[in-house]
């Protein structure tokens, strides 16, 4: 690559969340994209690449169309609730290798109020047909796939329930310093076993919050960057992978996700292992993701995530400060999470993380799940110039 | 509830197309089929046009319909019918004992006497007029 040309994210930016009535998911999109350019002191006439994708086809044109931008780079690569992590990594590959200079990447989506609760456990609709038939027929749910999941790794490795409980516990308690956050007040690990159980062993609070919300990013070079106004972030390591499609019995083992092939991957591009890792953005559709994100990234062995997760090592003051914003499971989770947890790894980066700051965080990771514990998305962020 | 009372919605049925038909077909008729590679002995589901580990030629084969818990879930939560006037139902992994693993729903049991490593057995069930489909029952029962 060029010289100057490494890189980098200059501009990072929620929506308003987790509750939007009054906003289309255009309007969604546009706030996010107006406030991650003012965060990297860009306008949108120096956006040259455009990525983001949604659930109909030509989402990147049409929303090019609605925002009025004319790029010459585009990207909708549909990874599920991974995709922001691999649209992130296509954008920084794009400016590296003078595809384009800078790409803004954008979600949007108002699933709360277009659809409310009712999209709660993912049911299915009818006509199946093909390869897609045969998980089809069995009144199975997207809660149920990771329910699974989580009664596979209890049967091999004895993990508890309990411990489950203790990762959406620590996402609560980061929830409460998030202002914006959906649901705030404090849980103990006792509410989590007590509450409404939706696919055994998956507790109602074991499973992510429902949200309207989005969120922008601003990827550029090194050299752009350099008379912006944020210290910017560069992109370390980036990799992603996929075990199988909506068929979770297509998946080959359900306690190993897609991670343990993309993590190795984007920890080997940075040059990195997990123990540099100061703060961790982990997808958290239900609170198994996680345990099985931290196992396959390598952060413990096959089967020690229960153990990991006790005792508060995944708490803003813990050994692995996760989701420092409160997650899926707490703060907002509008279908596509991915670009929260980014957003949530340059606020960490930048030390702008608030409350639940880790001091002097210097690698971040983020790493977004999508589907039916289906694909897997690593990006390893720094403050520091690989 | 003071909602009347809808007529029971049939459970989805599956849409065969020339690679699946054999597979319906043959469940409508009480036959569990496989695709076996003629080559290397391996067995999979779904059908692809080759065997997925050599790329070989398969053919279709009955199975014995004796299988082993993957693993299980209750459902205890669905708003889409006809399944949330089920609940709670057994939806589970099981595998073959030829090597395949199958979505099913493990019926005519109690949900908490379904344990992982559990023997089941096949077992077709009409779900609408004209359309049978492989379920599961625990072995013994």
């Amino acid at each position: 690559m060029a010289d100057g040309r490494r890189a980098v994210i200059a501009g990072v930016a929620t929506s308003d969340y987790p509750n939007l009535p009054d906003m289309s998911e255009y309007q969604v999109h546009a706030q996010a994209a107006e406030r991650a350019l003012a965060d990297a002191g860009l306008t949108f006439d120096d956006i040259d690449g455009y990525a983001t994708v949604g659930f109909f086809p030509m989402y990147a044109v049409q929303l090019s169309e609605y925002l009025r931008l004319q790029p010459h780079w585009f990207d909708e690569t549909n990874f599920g609730g991974a995709s922001f992590e691999v649209l992130v990594e296509h954008a920084a590959r794009a400016v590296e290798a003078g595809a384009c200079d800078t790409v803004l990447v954008t979600y949007g989506s108002v699933q709360l109020s277009a659809m409310g609760r009712r999209l709660g456990t993912g049911g299915r609709g009818p006509a199946p047909s093909g390869p897609a038939a045969f998980d089809q027929l069995w009144g199975n749910t997207l809660v149920g796939s990771y329910a699974l999941a989580a009664r596979r790794h209890m049967h091999e490795f004895g993990t508890t329930s309990e411990q489950l409980a203790e990762i959406a516990v620590t996402m609560r308690t980061h929830a409460a310093f998030n202002p914006h956050a959906q649901y705030r007040d404090p849980i103990t690990v006792h509410d989590v076993l007590g509450s409404r159980m939706i696919a055994e062993p998956l507790h109602m609070l074991d499973c992510c919050v429902i949200s309207d919300g989005g969120g922008a990013c601003v990827v550029t070079t090194e050299e752009r960057a350099r008379d912006l106004p944020k210290p910017p972030i560069h992109v370390l390591g980036a990799a992603h992978a996929m075990t199988h499609h909506m068929n979770v019995s297509a998946m080959p083992d359900m306690t190993v996700t897609a991670a343990a092939r993309s993590g190795p991957l984007a920890f080997a591009h940075a040059g990195l292992t997990p123990a540099d890792v100061d703060t961790a953005q982990l997808y958290d559709s239900f609170t198994i993701t996680v345990l099985l994100t931290l196992e396959d990234l390598g952060f413990c062995g096959k089967g020690e995530g229960g153990a990991f997760v006790e005792g508060g090592r995944l708490r803003f003051d813990g050994a692995l400060p996760t989701n420092t914003d409160g997650g899926g499971l707490s703060a907002c989770h509008p279908g596509m999470r991915g670009m929260f947890l980014i957003v949530e790894a340059v606020r960490q980066l930048r030390g702008e993380a608030g409350a639940t700051q880790v001091p002097d965080a210097k690698v971040a990771v983020a790493h977004g799940t999508g589907g039916m514990l289906s694909t897997g998305a690593t990006l390893l962020l720094g403050t520091e110039r690989p | 509830m003071s909602e009347p009372a809808k007529p029971p919605r049939p459970r989805p049925v599956p849409v065969p197309d020339p690679e699946t038909a054999p597979y319906w077909d043959a469940a409508n008729e009480g036959r569990l089929l496989l695709q076996r590679c003629t080559r290397h002995g391996h067995r999979q589901l779904y059908p692809r046009p080759h065997c997925v580990v050599c790329r070989g030629p398969v053919e279709w084969e009955e199975a014995s319909g004796r299988a082993t818990v993957y693993s299980f879930t209750v459902i205890r939560q669905n708003m889409v019918r006809p399944f949330r006037d089920l609940l709670p139902y057994v939806v589970a992994l099981v595998d073959l004992e030829e090597g395949p693993r199958l979505m099913t729903n493990i019926v005519d049991c109690e949900p908490d006497d379904v344990a992982v490593g559990a023997p089941v057995r096949v077992r077709f069930d009409e779900v609408t007029e004209g359309v049978r489909l492989p379920f599961f029952l625990l072995a013994g029962s």
